[in-house]
Formats: C-alpha cells, sequence, structure tokens
C-alpha cells in the first residue's frame, strides 16, 4: 500500500472538490474493497476524502412515493430497513446473499455499486490486464475463466460485476444521483451507471473524476412477489456464478436482472417482455449474443434454470420432470 | 529452451510519498486510547502491533477469513478492512475486552465447554461474531435464510450457521460451535 | 522404553482421566485470545522489525536482474535479502524447492526478497517497490498431458527395488475372466491446507545464537533444516512453537518465513518478525497434489471381488515425491489378484507435499466411489458389497494379521444409526419438493504410524508435575491428552499437571503428522512417567513394581504417602523416549471407520447441500472423545470441501494456482456444515502402544469425500468422477424443466 494523506470532508461538495483537484485522490466510504485492492496495489490512491460525516445516512421517503438511499447507508443498515424488506424485498435479499454480516455492517450503498471486479487476473499483479493496466492484454480470456462473464465481454476484459446489491437496483430500476465538484447535481440511471468494457475495461461507471455519489433513488413500489435467488458453490460468503433478482407480477409479466454473468448487471426489455413465455424464453432474450468461454459455458444453462426455479418460487407453475 | 523477458505488470514504481501520520482517538474495551499512526494503518494491525491486542488474528488481511473481527460501535466488523482514521471517537470491543481466562465470557465458557475450536487462531472472531450475531438477531437484522422478512427474526440453527457464515474455521469445528452459541442464546433468550 | 511386545496391563488401563471427556486445558487462553501465536511474542523479541516478502512472478525461469536500490531508499526499509546478499543457503533434507528463490526461479510465488522496515506498512510498499527481470523457460504445468507416459515410481514394500508395479496374483487374467468389471477413471485436483494462521515467524539473533519463534508442526525437522539451510550448527539454534494456528501437513516443514526472517535479523542486528501475506501462501508453499487414478475391479456375481487394480499418476517438482493414492487399496478389501501402480510426472507447478492423509484422503475419493459404482452393477447393497470383501489379514501377506480391525462393524453401526435402510438404492429416486436427496457410504481406513518420541517430566516440591516435549499442538489437542497421560501415569488431577510444548530446547517428540501425534506422543510421555515412577519409589522407599500411584498418593502395602512428598528435597526429573519395535511388522495397524452423508442437490440449480454426516470409527483407545470427535468432525467438514468446492485452478499457460487467497479458493463455511455426529468403537488396540490408542485426526477425512460423491450420485443418478463435484458437472444431465 502507498502512502496517502487523509481528510474527512465536512460536506458533499466539498468532497467531491477534493477529490476532483488532487490528482490520485480517491474518496473512501466503507473501505472493505477499496483497502482490499490498496494491500496489493491494484488501486494506488495519494490522498483519501473519508465521506463517513456527510450525513449521507438516511433512509427518506420521496415525494413521489419511491425511497431516497443515502450513499453511506450501510449494506445492513439497507437490508433491515422496513420499508425496504416491505416494498423492495429483492433488494433487502440481494443485499443479504452477499458478503457476510461483518462486511456488510461496513460497506456502504455507493461503495458496493463501486465494487471492482473479483477476476482472479486483476487481482494478481504479475499478470496482464487491461482493467488494472490499460494496454497490458487480458491474461483471463484463455485462461482460468469459471466464474467470468458470458456476456458483455468484448476482446479485452471478460471481467463480472461480482455484486448482488446492484443487480437488485437493476431490476428496481433505481437511480443514482451524485454530485461534482462544482456543486452540479445529476441522477443517473443505474442502466447506465455501469460501462461495458469495450476497449477500455478500465473505465468502468459513468462518473467523472471526483464525482460522488450522493444517493441512489427507487421509484414507487412495484408490487409483485420479490425473489433474489443467487446460485453458488459454497453456501454463503460467495460470489454468484450466477444470480437472478426477480420482481414477478400476479400475470406472469414482471422485470429480471441477472448477475454473474456480465461486467454490469443484466437485463434486457426483450428478456422482460417474454416472462410469461417461461425462464428458456426469458434467457434466451436476455443472453442472445453471449461469447462464453468453455471455462463458463455452463452459466448460460444456469442461468435459464435459476430463472426457473425463482418463478417456480413465486408461482410454483415451472417444474422439473 | 524459449526465453522471454517479463515486464512487470501493473505495479506502479513511482517514487512513493513519505509515510503520513495522523492522530486519533478512540476507545478499545474501555479504555481511550490517542494513538499517532501511519494513514495507512488498519485498525487490525493497530490493535495487534500498537496497543499489542493480539487476541485480534490476522488470517487473510483481505476480507476473506472473518479472523479479524471486532465489534465497533455494537456491530462486527472485519478490522482488517478498516483503517484506525476511520474509527475515531469509535468504541472497539476485542476478544480481550469480553472476558480473561479466570473470568470467561459466557460466550467463551460456551466454546470451551463445547469444544468449539481447535488450533486455536479463528476463535476470537468466531466469538466476537458470535456474540454480534445474538444482538443482531435480537435487533431484528433479517439474514439471507431469514424464512420472512416481515416476522420477527428467529435463532434456528440455520440463521446461526448463515450468519456466522463470515468466519472460517479450517479445523472444522462449525458443528461444535453452533451448538455453543445455540447454549448461550438459550440462556439468555 | 522399547515398544515390542504387545502392551500388558498398566497404569493407564485404569482409564480415570485417559478416555474421559475434558475440556481442552488450553481453551481458556485460545478463547481469550491470550494464547501466543508465533507473531505475537511481543513479550519475548521487543521491537521487532517488519519484513514482507515477495514473490516470483514466473513459474519457472531466472532472474537476470533484480534491482532494490528504489526499495532500500524507500522511508523506513532497513535492508533487503536477496540472495545476492544473503550468503550460501543450504536446502532443508526436507524441502523439494529452495526457499529463496535465485538465480533459477523453480515456481511460481517463490520468495526472490524480502524487506525489512520499520513497520509493517513500510516494508510492504516498499517490497512492490523491487524490481526484477525474469527471463521465463519453458515449464510442465498440465498434469492432464503428463497421464499415460509418466515414469512408474516404486511400489513395492522394498524400496530398493527398481520401479515396478507392485502384483498379487494375476491381475490381468482375473480381470479378464471377472463375470462383473469396472473400469473407470477418477481425478482429484491440488488442493490447499488453508491454514488460518500464516506462515510467520519471528528471528532474533545474540551473537551466533539465533531463536525462532514460528508456526511449526514438526520441531525437530525444522531445527534440523533451518540450521542446515543458515549453515549454523544445529546447537546454536532453538525452535519455538507453543502455539500453532492449524498445519494439516503445510506447517511440516521449514518454509521460507522462518529462512528469510533469520536472514533479516542477522542483516538488521534486530528481531524481524514476518508473516506471509495470504495471496503469497497457495504457491509459495505446499499442496496437495492433483492425482488421477485408474481403477479396475472384477468380482463374481456374488460380490466377491477377485481382480483389484488402482493406478494413480501425479506430479511433482523434480525430485519430489508422488502422492501415493495407492496406499489403502494394498489393504482395504480382499482379493486374490492385484496391481497397484504410481506414476510420477515432473511438473514446474509448486511443491506437491503432506496434506492430512496424504494417500489415502485423495485415493479413497476415487475407491470409494469405485466400489460404490461396482455395487451398483452387482445389485448390491454397498455397504454389504463393502462387508463381503472385508478382510481380516494383509492380502499381499495373508500370514500377517491386522492388529484390529472393525471396519464390518463401523459400516453395520453406522448403517443402523444413520437409518441407512431408507436408502433407495436406485438412484434419483428420493425428492423433497424440487430437491433431489441421496445417502452415500464410503469406508474410511488410515494407516496407524508411531514415531520415535520423547518427553520430560518434572515433579516439583508442590506435587506438580510437567511434562517437556518440542511435541506440537495444532489444534489436535495434544497439551490436554498429555496432561491426562501424566495425570493418569501419576495419580494426579488434571489441573496438577503442567504441560509445556513446541520448544526444541525439549526431548525430541514425533511432532504432529500422519496421525502418528497422539499415540506416539503420549506413548514418550508414558516412558518418561515410568521412569518418574520409578524415582519417586525409590525415594520413598517403595518398590516401583508394585506401588500404585493413584489420587495424588504412593500406596504401596499399607502406605500411602503423598506424591509431592517424594519431591520433598528436591525436584525429580525423569526423561526417556519411545521407541518402536517391529510389532508393525508383525501386524498391520490400521484404523478403520464408515462414513455416512445425506444430501440434497437443487433440481433447478444442482446445487449441493450436505444435510447430514454420521462417521463410526475405530482406532484404538479415545484418549479424550471430547478432542478426538473434534478431529474427526474437522477432518470430515475438510472433506465435504475436498468433495464440493476445494481445487487450486492450474493456468496451465502461466504455471500457477490462479485462485489464491481465500475468496477464490473456497473452503467450507459454516452453512456448509449440518450437525455431525461420530462414533467411537470402545477398542484398546495393545499391539500399537502402552496407550493402546491410534490416531483419529486423519481417519475422519478419509472417504467422506467418496461419501458425498455416492449421496450425490444416488440423489441425481448422475455419476461425477472429477473432484470437486461442482453444479456444472451435473447441470446438463439433471432433471429437464417442463
Amino acid at each position: 500500500m502507498k502512502s496517502f494523506s487523509y481528510e474527512r470532508a465536512t460536506s458533499p461538495a466539498a468532497a467531491a472538490a477534493s477529490v476532483a483537484t488532487r490528482p490520485g485522490a480517491k474518496f473512501l466510504a466503507g473501505g472493505t474493497n477499496l483497502l482490499d485492492l490498496m494491500k496489493l496495489e491494484i488501486e494506488t490512491p495519494t490522498h483519501l476524502v473519508d465521506v463517513q460525516d456527510l450525513k449521507l445516512d438516511r433512509i427518506d421517503a420521496t415525494g413521489d412515493g419511491g425511497l431516497r438511499i443515502g450513499a453511506f447507508v450501510s449494506n445492513t443498515a439497507l437490508s433491515a430497513n422496513m420499508h425496504v424488506r416491505r416494498d423492495y424485498a429483492v433488494l433487502s435479499r440481494a443485499i443479504q446473499a452477499g458478503a457476510s454480516g461483518q462486511l456488510r455492517n461496513k460497506a456502504t450503498t455507493a461503495g458496493n455499486l463501486l465494487q471492482r471486479t473479483r477476476c482472479p487476473y486483476f487481482y494478481d499483479t504479475n499478470q496482464a490486464c487491461n482493467k488494472r493496466q490499460p494496454g497490458s492484454g487480458c491474461a483471463a480470456i484463455g485462461g482460468y475463466s469459471r466464474q467470468l462473464a458470458v456476456i458483455g465481454t468484448s476482446d479485452a476484459c471478460i471481467a463480472t460485476y461480482p455484486g448482488d446489491m446492484a443487480v437488485a437496483l437493476r431490476v428496481l430500476d433505481a437511480t443514482i444521483e451524485t454530485i461534482d465538484a462544482k456543486g452540479q447535481t445529476r441522477a443517473i440511471p443505474i442502466a447506465n451507471f455501469h460501462r461495458l468494457p469495450g476497449n477500455t475495461p478500465h473505465v468502468e461507471t459513468a462518473l467523472t473524476p471526483g464525482e460522488l455519489i450522493t444517493a441512489v433513488t427507487l421509484p414507487k413500489p412495484l408490487g409483485g412477489t420479490h425473489i433474489y435467488r443467487k446460485v453458488r458453490d459454497r453456501a454463503s460468503y460467495a460470489f454468484a456464478l450466477v444470480s437472478v433478482a426477480a420482481v414477478l407480477q400476479p400475470d406472469g409479466s414482471g422485470r429480471v436482472a441477472f448477475g454473474g454473468v456480465a461486467p454490469k448487471p443484466w437485463r434486457s426489455d426483450a428478456a422482460d417482455a417474454a416472462l410469461s413465455q417461461g425462464a428458456p424464453a426469458v434467457t434466451a432474450r436476455a443472453f442472445d449474443g453471449a461469447q462464453p468461454t468453455t471455462g463458463n459455458h455452463f452459466k448460460l444453462q444456469l442461468a435459464t434454470r435459476t430463472l426457473a426455479a425463482t418463478i417456480a418460487q413465486a408461482t410454483t407453475s415451472a417444474k422439473i420432470s | 529452451m524459449s526465453c522471454v523477458a517479463v515486464p512487470a505488470v501493473g505495479a506502479n514504481r513511482a517514487a512513493p510519498l513519505p509515510p503520513v501520520t495522523m492522530k486519533t482517538s478512540l476507545t478499545v474495551n474501555g479504555k481511550r486510547h490517542t494513538v499517532d499512526v501511519d494513514t495507512r494503518m488498519t485498525l487490525l494491525d493497530l490493535l495487534r502491533e500498537k496497543l499489542q491486542l493480539t487476541g485480534t488474528k490476522k488470517g487473510c488481511d483481505h476480507g476473506h477469513c472473518g479472523a479479524c473481527t471486532v465489534i465497533v460501535n455494537g456491530r462486527r466488523i472485519n478490522s482488517c478492512l478498516s483503517l484506525t482514521l476511520q474509527h475515531e471517537g469509535d468504541r472497539v470491543t476485542t476478544i480481550e475486552g469480553l472476558g480473561t481466562p479466570n473470568k470467561l465470557h459466557p460466550m467463551q465458557a460456551a466454546f470451551v465447554k463445547h469444544d468449539g475450536f481447535q488450533c486455536g487462531y479463528c476463535t476470537p472472531g468466531q466469538i466476537c461474531s458470535a456474540v454480534a450475531v445474538l444482538d443482531e438477531i435480537k435487533a431484528g437484522i433479517p439474514s439471507h435464510v431469514s424464512v420472512s422478512l416481515d416476522a420477527p427474526m428467529r435463532l434456528t440453527n440455520s440463521e446461526l450457521r448463515e450468519r456466522m457464515s463470515g468466519n472460517i474455521c479450517r479445523c472444522g469445528a462449525y458443528s461444535n460451535i453452533a451448538e455453543a452459541i445455540a447454549e448461550v442464546a438459550g440462556q439468555t433468550a | 522404553m522399547k515398544f515390542d511386545a504387545p502392551a500388558g496391563i498398566n497404569p493407564i488401563d485404569r482409564m480415570a482421566v485417559v478416555g474421559r471427556a475434558h475440556s481442552r486445558i488450553d481453551g481458556p487462553l485460545k478463547t481469550t485470545g491470550t494464547a501466543p501465536y508465533a507473531y505475537e511474542r511481543h513479550d519475548v523479541a521487543p521491537g521487532a522489525l517488519y519484513g514482507f516478502i515477495l514473490g516470483a512472478a514466473i513459474a519457472k525461469g531466472r532472474i537476470a536482474a533484480i534491482d532494490t536500490m528504489t526499495a532500500l531508499a524507500a522511508p523506513g526499509v532497513k535492508a533487503v535479502v536477496t540472495y545476492k546478499n544473503a550468503g550460501p543457503l543450504g536446502k532443508g533434507s526436507k524441502n523439494t524447492a529452495k526457499l529463496l528463490a535465485g538465480p533459477e526461479v523453480e515456481h511460481y510465488h517463490q520468495a526472490v526478497a524480502m524487506v525489512i522496515a520499520d513497520s509493517f506498512e513500510q516494508a510492504r510498499a516498499a517490497a512492490a517497490l523491487i524490481d526484477v527481470d525474469y527471463v521465463r523457460a519453458k515449464g510442465r504445468f498440465d498434469l492432464s498431458a503428463e497421464v499415460g507416459h509418466a515414469p512408474l515410481q516404486n511400489d513395492s514394500r522394498d524400496k530398493s527395488k527398481p520401479p515396478s508395479l507392485d502384483r498379487v496374483g494375476n491381475f490381468e487374467a482375473a480381470f479378464a475372466a471377472a463375470p462383473v468389471t469396472l473400469d473407470a477413471t477418477y481425478t482429484t485436483p491440488d488442493e490447499a491446507h488453508a491454514m488460518m494462521e500464516p506462515f510467520a515467524t519471528i528471528a532474533a539473533w545474540q551473537g551466533d545464537k539465533l531463536t525462532v519463534w514460528t508456526s511449526n508442526q514438526m520441531i525437530h525437522w525444522t531445527h534440523q533444516d533451518l540450521a542446515k539451510t543458515l549453515g549454523i550448527p544445529e546447537a546454536n539454534l532453538r525452535v519455538d512453537s507453543p502455539f500453532i494456528g492449524g498445519g494439516f501437513g503445510g506447517k511440516l516443514f521449514l518454509r521460507a518465513d522462518a529462512v528469510l526472517a533469520a536472514l533479516g535479523a542477522k542483516a538488521t542486528g534486530r528481531p524481524v518478525k514476518v508473516a506471509m501475506a495470504r495471496p503469497l501462501m497457495f504457491n509459495n508453499s505446499t499442496h496437495r497434489p492433483a492425482t488421477v487414478q485408474r481403477i479396475r475391479l472384477g468380482a463374481e456375481r456374488s460380490g466377491k471381488l477377485t481382480a483389484i487394480a488402482h493406478e494413480s499418476t501425479s506430479g511433482n517438482l523434480p525430485g519430489g515425491t508422488p502422492e501415493t493414492a495407492t496406499a489403502q487399496t494394498k489393504l482395504l478389501y480382499a482379493g486374490a489378484n492385484r496391481l497397484i501402480g504410481t506414476y510420477l510426472a515432473a511438473l514446474d507447478l509448486p511443491e506437491g507435499n503432506s496434506m492430512r492423509a496424504p494417500g489415502e484422503a485423495s485415493g479413497l475419493m476415487a475407491l470409494e466411489i469405485a466400489m460404490d459404482e461396482m455395487a451398483e452393477k452387482l445389485g448390491m447393497d454397498p455397504v454389504e458389497f463393502r462387508i463381503i470383501n472385508d478382510t481380516q489379514v494383509d492380502p499381499e501377506k495373508p500370514e500377517r494379521k491386522f492388529s484390529q480391525r472393525q471396519l464390518i462393524r463401523c459400516l453395520r453401526d453406522g448403517a443402523q444409526r444413520f437409518g441407512w435402510s431408507a436408502r433407495n438404492p436406485r438412484p434419483a429416486q428420493q425428492r423433497n419438493g424440487h430437491q433431489l436427496i441421496g445417502m452415500g457410504v464410503a469406508a474410511a481406513f488410515r494407516n496407524s504410524l508411531n514415531i520415535t518420541s520423547g518427553a520430560r517430566v518434572r515433579l516439583g516440591r508442590d506435587g506438580v508435575v510437567t511434562v517437556e516435549t518440542d511435541m506440537t499442538d495444532i489444534g489436535t489437542g495434544s497439551y490436554t491428552i498429555i496432561a491426562q497421560t501424566a495425570a493418569e501415569m501419576m495419580g494426579l488431577p488434571l489441573n496438577r499437571v503442567v504441560v509445556r510444548l513446541g520448544d526444541s530446547a525439549f526431548p525430541v517428540s514425533s511432532g504432529s503428522g500422519g496421525q502418528f501425534g497422539a499415540s506416539s506422543s503420549t506413548a514418550g510421555v508414558y516412558a518418561a512417567c515410568v521412569k518418574l515412577r520409578e524415582q519417586v519409589a525409590q525415594q520413598l522407599g517403595v518398590n516401583s513394581a508394585d506401588a500404585d500411584f493413584v489420587d495424588g498418593h504412593v500406596r504401596s502395602g499399607n502406605r500411602s504417602v503423598p506424591l509431592a512428598e517424594a519431591a520433598r528435597v528436591g525436584e525429580l526429573v525423569a526423561e526417556d523416549t519411545m521407541h518402536w519395535g517391529d510389532l508393525d511388522k508383525q501386524y498391520q495397524l490400521s484404523t478403520f471407520g464408515a462414513h455416512f452423508v445425506e444430501v440434497a442437490v437443487d433440481g433447478f440449480t444442482g446445487e449441493i447441500r450436505v444435510q447430514r454426516m454420521l462417521a463410526v470409527c475405530a482406532a484404538g483407545r479415545i484418549l479424550n472423545p471430547t478432542t478426538a470427535r473434534s478431529q474427526v468432525i474437522g477432518a470430515m467438514t475438510m472433506g465435504v470441501g475436498g468433495a464440493l468446492m476445494e481445487e487450486l485452478a492450474v493456468d496451465t499457460r502461466f504455471g500457477f494456482f490462479v485462485n489464491h487467497d481465500l475468496a477464490g479458493y473456497e473452503v467450507p463455511v459454516h452453512a456448509d456444515i449440518p450437525h455431525q455426529e461420530v462414533i467411537f468403537l470402545g477398542e484398546a488396540d495393545d499391539k500399537v502402544s502402552p496407550m493402546k490408542a491410534k490416531g483419529v485426526g486423519e481417519l475422519g477425512i478419509c472417504g467422506v469425500g467418496a461419501a458425498v460423491a455416492n449421496a450425490v450420485y444416488n440423489a441425481t443418478g448422475v455419476r461425477i468422477r472429477n473432484y470437486p463435484i461442482t453444479l456444472d458437472k451435473h447441470l446438463d444431465r439433471l432433471p429437464a424443466l417442463t
């Protein structure tokens, strides 16, 4: 870990200004991913701006019947919030499926959105990685890729977005609110928040330098049945092989997003529209154009079967023979 | 034999900044400490090296094992993934703050009784986590295996196992740990 | 003392302390965080500098240049140790690869340098400033590419013979003639010990004398090998390891942390402490090597095995040894015609070596699936199939009996206790909602070894007995069973015994490995206590032969004297070593068990979760049912890991284990493990030691993986022969969606 200076910001605008004006500066929220990466010098900030005093830890109702979640709200607090449990259960469940109790107590809403990939080649600084060092190549392609993405990848990167919470936020059509160094705020739909790698896998989000996430807002509740189904080898404390976030309505319509399969939470309107036709129809559309490796090809079938399990849980309609 | 010179990938070898130190204060096991630390010092290394409270263990230093679990302001965290400076004014409880060999905390006594450990290295983290887990259930915080998000949280075997899953025990004392926690929960319920 | 005839009645047989469930005497220390592990010795080495190890970035090749100037100039840095300034280093007799690379690099993450600095933060940061230019050489990294042409190893009992197959009868003819046959190949992956405490050492020199506080299972081996590596007299070295945060074979040997800490302390003239960073451990250290195992079984329609062949291929660095996955197949089942072959490929992956039950753990994962497959072909219950092929003699030397062998009882008792009769022999029949339920069984088998083991016992004026031996407690319960042994021998309650372990200044013991520790080390304590009893008797003027040591008193005839009386004029000290005769040649000494497992497989996703586990073990006298049970459940847990999730993923292009941290290398967590049940058959084996006890710490992992695998098959009807059994391997053959 390289040396860095540290400050505690006193307002969101001041925090944004501090990071924008100091080269190498970064925001520090929970730190559960950033410190992990700093120890390996995958992240090498020269200055950390701690945002814990910014009072971004509230969850409030919005005027249009939705919910506004402060950026610094912990994963535990968010998943335990009574409004979230009642109206956005898929979000509560997604968070509970991730990490461990200890990590959820520390990890924040904004930090979790910005969680970086767990690709083992990204984590090993001896290996080529375009995300870690642009232009160095991708050792994961042709390597051990069981956990990696099957769709949305490029010749430069096949890393997966590893988180659970964002998959639920995607299905809920959440919006990410930010403030920049000039005090300008904007709202970014979650669909546009995470970037596909293309030729620039090191650019992972729509955020500009110094832009600070202040909140995540949820539109008014969708009703329906909320399910987050996460599939992994061990029963807990593991990243998803495939996960499904679904909000299913009694008439068979609904929304579905997939985790563990792409560089971002994966959802498509065409796939949603096919929900009443059953899981295979949905995944045929959602994974149209997938380019799996021999090591992760199974995720396509697993996605279909996991969605079928999800639908079964909601409706008891889908079955295994 | 093919020979290829291998360039270093990824590490930024620019000359480093000199270490930055800062002062902060926090309370550990009821005792207030004011310390001058390298900004890089984690809460775990503060405890183990500076305060010489070595009961909190470093198993992986990356949040993958739970051996470093301590309780901060009533909530358990991985002290390896937290900077000391993030804890200005915080109240930290470590394994040393729960009990001593001559005056064991009920959870420590239950671990001894049920042989909920073998090598002992993950044990302080397991115990801190277990103490906090019972509080989390009492506080109604739901888990991945909670059957309902609406009903009050229940203290079942599967709840304990899920909630304790952030504490790896390679010796495999899980079955005994679950019995130790259940006993304490029964006593305090 | 030499144990060369079956044990008669002795003081241990009273079993007033031995054989009873006692909480660990080190429990209060471990549960309060006050047991000092290697890196935590602020008490003995205050003000230590911090080391941080840099690992090689390539798997094979050489260091063309190494530039430490920037690192040396970094804040707080006191020294950087590399092969260039380390001076000549030897290689430990137990090490295959060198512990400090240069100029050759033998495997990925082999240590190339250690930075020593004032603080951990400074040392870690400076390690990243070392510039190493490597010249990469072509290596062999793919075991599957070596199968079929890897050289045969010597598999006979006579190690002076050239490499050969181990044959009994005529396997080929019997296999060809058998009406029912199986020919299948199974694979097990490379596995990591992944003990919770990393390799860690504090080293301090005083003149030319070196002390290392380290984390090690085998004090004597490490004492010898560190002295040899550093080129110092053994007399100038002390190794101390009172608490070890897990080993499982990973800490049997001298490792880089101890060597580099010693070199760093020498270079700086200060104590140096180092703990290996977790991401370095998986490739830097040893692992359980992968195997490819071909098993052929031939049987009569009655189920009697007539032909058994087991051939295993593993890889290792040049100079390394094979994974002896065929070991149990020589002894587990009857059968007149047998063929055993072990092949070893040279691979340039990190060093393969012992991990909990080396040989049998991997071998039974294969053999016990094969037995399940064969039972199905025969239309027999797998429990009965094993029972009818039981043998009470060494199949290769029928005149040689097992000292004790209750495998059949383990299987029968276990089947009854587990509710085995409810198992549907047809697979994929049992449902619970969308879950597919299955039960599996496997035999457990692990040989019982004994190693020379010594101890010193002191009787203080206060009547407290202190035991000193370099034996280690790696979580096995050594402290407690040694205290129980001394308490039993001297007629004291447990709290009147103090046990001091892990110090090379103490008599050399067996150390912890090969499940020999419990039996061997307590036998050494027994021997020392016999001597102490003689001294006590002499001091008290009684005949030691008819003296009774009980309730803190020595009784002889009508006399009863407090034990402490014998030390009234001064502490009594006795030391002895247990040596072993050839009873293990006359008899086959082994431990046995049966594992029963029930799993649920999600019919949609293929996720496998273990629901119930039972082990029935026959392992001689159980010295402490509490700690022995913990050994077994721990091994069962590790076995579940091996069955369902553990795999060091090899990048065969670059030659390293890719998933080299505890997030990528998944071991079981709480949620993976149900309540586990263990039953010990009440045994006492007089051929094994005066304690009449054998080890159980490895027996528990032997066979459990196959029991899981067989349960998965029973649930799904899909036979997976490649471990770990992950959902992707059966997903395409699970029931179709409707």
